[in-house]
């Protein structure tokens, strides 16, 4: 009965070609049968291979699916977290100064500001050292040292960003709080327009001191992608610079970096990219202050560290939680922004 | 197949293995992180003493609220008390476990330490930023004999929410009316002035390392790390120095009985000797346990920590309950929790 039915659908012949027991007689040895080193063993084991494959590919699939299922997920449900907050402020969120949980108005605008700020001042601060690093590698430095100097701008990005936070707090904060910053306002003090300008507690904590430490953070990553891409350079192109009497920094100038410029902004890019996100450190030297700053020295916050800071107090189900979420979908989207324009940047050159 | 069958297998076993040894499975408990090191004590202590072992995290108080609420843990703990009909519609019990006070430290060159006398009207503005200077009039009234240098005022503020600075703020907005128009009081608010450090131990570097400045940290804490203090006016018009006997009397002086869940202000009291910023950290434990057993073993715990763990919290810079509370306390357990 279990035969017949089991057996019905199927032609007499099952995939491997092994006749199946049309009368229902000697099941137990069928599958025996299969896998005996009978001239029927070649083809199961083929169609053994095949089922893998299948397998394997419905497995890597699966696997790459996901990833996109996940960020989409993760974009969906900031989103839905979020929504709360920006349905009772509207597109005004966005740029909203006024942060107060206590009447419970929110905006995002101090921290999207200290976020964009702090980042494009650790660019230009990283930029040309990461340049310069990169320059040095590819060009001047003789071979021996290539390999130590680059393995060491990889370690530098290896290190845990709260080992940055630290080093800054307690290392950077002192030396601007204890040495630069009241020297400064000392010798100012009496002179009516400059006292105003240096006025105020020497905290050594804010902007600059966060665009600093975040400079040295996304400098190995700038530095790196640099270095590789004047790497492929044909060199040809240099050579043939060299041979015509071009001098080391004219072939950087105008064979390497014109080869090289749209790779070059996308290596920037993924550093910004680490900027925009990065928590910790900033958190510790930043100041953490809900008001926009007039002057660099001045305090901040960024839309990673006030997330990182006020979450543990807000409870479920509150505006503010909403809004620290909406804060989440507004990083991931400018963060997203970047990185795609990185990845654009960065794709290999086509033949040209 | 057969390996995969003996993996299987190993995985099944493994976890019954699990299941079957977590019979004695330890309290959970989640929120403050103020009282966490007591939390912790008691809970070596009480697995030596009674068999109940503690595995207390400290995610923050408005954390210990939401997992208490969807009753992922135990019990939950909060600094600021939860109000009256969030604990009805959560269907949870509050008491308090112990107290402790905030206290203003200051970094001003030639003060000597607990030395420098200030009003709550007073930190208030330097907290809105209206006082911004060391030898303001206001600040050298109230203090003939201390030099106080021409520097500014460096105020720092916890960053990160926290019960320290709902007690603080709590504080603020029941002396000055401005504070509590114009900022209000929350475990994080909009600081007018000064700048933000993470926890205590962040509040009280940035204090150091910033000449002129002024910060508050829970007491524990600045005892540990000799923090130089200030006095403090209270209500009966006495500047009092912040020390166990000052907690204590702030204890004694409110009225426990007249809140529900014992949400007792112990800000300004009215007592001679009060220290005008305490406060207690208490407990939310649901009134609808799943698990009797466990909830049975979470008021065992806290039975156990009231007869026992007053010295623990006293050698830790805690104020232990007065002991008229601790009996109204479990006059509560004994009506409110199934166990």
């Amino acid at each position: 009965m279990r035969c017949a039915q089991s057996g019905a659908p199927k032609s007499s012949t099952d995939v491997a070609g092994v006749p199946l027991n049309p009368d229902c007689t000697n099941l137990d040895r069928t599958v025996p049968d299969i896998a005996a080193p009978a001239p029927t063993a070649r083809p199961a084991r083929r169609s053994r291979a095949v089922s893998g494959d299948t397998i394997y590919a419905a497995a890597t699939t699966t696997a790459g699916v996901f990833v996109l299922l996940l960020l989409g997920a993760i974009i969906a449900s900031l989103f839905i977290g979020g929504w709360p907050a920006l349905r009772a402020f509207g597109p005004g969120f966005i740029f909203d100064t006024e942060w107060d949980p206590v009447q419970e108005v929110f905006g995002a605008g101090v921290s999207i500001y200290g976020t964009l700020l702090t980042s494009i001042m650790a660019l230009v601060l990283a930029v040309p050292l990461a340049f310069g690093i990169a320059f040095y590698l590819t060009e001047l430095a003789p071979a021996w040292l290539r390999r130590p100097v680059g393995t060491a701008i990889e370690l530098l990005a290896a290190v845990p960003s709260i080992i940055f936070g630290m080093w800054g707090f307690y290392v950077i904060v002192p030396l601007m709080a204890q040495t630069i910053q009241p020297a400064v306002i000392d010798t100012f003090v009496d002179i009516p327009l400059l006292e105003d300008f240096f006025a105020g507690p020497p905290f050594g904590t804010g902007l600059f001191t966060a665009a600093l430490i975040l400079a040295v953070m996304v400098l190995p990553f700038i530095a790196a992608t640099m270095r590789d891409v004047f790497l492929t350079v044909p060199a040809v192109f240099k050579e043939s610079a060299y041979g015509v009497g071009a001098t080391t920094w004219e072939v950087m100038r105008s064979i390497v970096v014109p080869y090289t410029r749209a790779a070059v902004v996308g290596g920037i890019m993924l550093g910004l990219g680490r900027a925009l996100g990065e928590t910790m450190a900033v958190t510790f030297v930043i100041g953490n202050t809900n008001r926009i700053a007039t002057s660099l020295f001045g305090p901040g916050n960024t839309i990673a560290s006030i997330v990182a800071l006020e979450f543990p107090e807000s409870p479920a189900g509150s505006l503010k939680l909403a809004s620290l979420l909406a804060l989440g979908f507004v990083l991931f989207v400018i963060s997203f922004i970047v990185l795609a324009i990185s990845r654009i940047l960065l794709r290999p050159r086509a033949k040209g | 197949m057969t390996r995969f069958t003996s993996l299987v297998g190993t995985a099944i076993l493994g976890l019954s293995a699990l299941a079957g040894g977590a019979s004695a499975e330890p309290i959970t408990g989640a929120g403050a992180t103020f009282p966490a090191p007591v939390y912790a004590k008691w809970g070596e202590a009480a697995k030596a003493a009674i068999g109940v072992e503690l595995n207390y995290q400290a995610i923050g108080s408005g954390g210990g609220q939401n997992q208490v609420i969807n009753r992922t843990v135990d019990f939950g703990a909060s600094d600021a008390p939860m109000a009256e009909d969030k604990l009805k519609s959560a269907n949870l019990v509050q008491f308090p476990t112990v107290m402790g006070g905030v206290v203003p430290i200051v970094n001003i060159p030639g003060v000597k330490d607990d030395a420098l006398k200030l009003t709550g009207e007073i930190l208030a503005d330097i907290y809105m930023g209206r006082i911004t200077k060391w030898n303001d009039p206001r600040i050298a009234a109230i203090n003939p004999g201390i030099a106080l240098p021409r520097i500014a005022i460096a105020p720092a503020y916890r960053a990160d929410g926290s019960g320290t600075t709902f007690v603080f703020t709590s504080y603020l907005a029941a002396i000055s009316p401005d504070w509590k128009a114009k900022v209000g009081a929350a475990t994080s608010v909009r600081w007018l002035a000064g700048n933000g450090a993470r926890g205590n131990d962040g509040v009280a570097a940035t204090v150091r390392q910033v000449r002129g400045g002024i910060g508050y940290v829970e007491s524990a804490y600045a005892t540990q790390n000799k923090l130089s203090a200030t006095q403090l006016r209270n209500r009966a018009g006495h500047f009092v120095t912040p020390s166990r006997a000052s907690f204590v009397a702030a204890a004694e002086s409110g009225d426990w009985s007249a809140n529900p869940g014992f949400a007792v202000s112990l800000i300004d009291t009215a007592g001679e000797a009060a220290w005008p910023i305490v406060s207690a950290t208490f407990i939310l434990l649901p009134r609808d346990s799943e698990d009797p057993a466990r909830a049975a073993d979470v008021v065992k715990f806290f039975e156990w920590a009231y007869a026992n763990g007053d010295t623990i919290a006293t050698d830790l810079e805690y104020v232990a309950l007065p002991a008229k509370v601790k009996d109204a306390v479990r006059a509560v357990w004994r009506a409110e929790i199934k166990h």
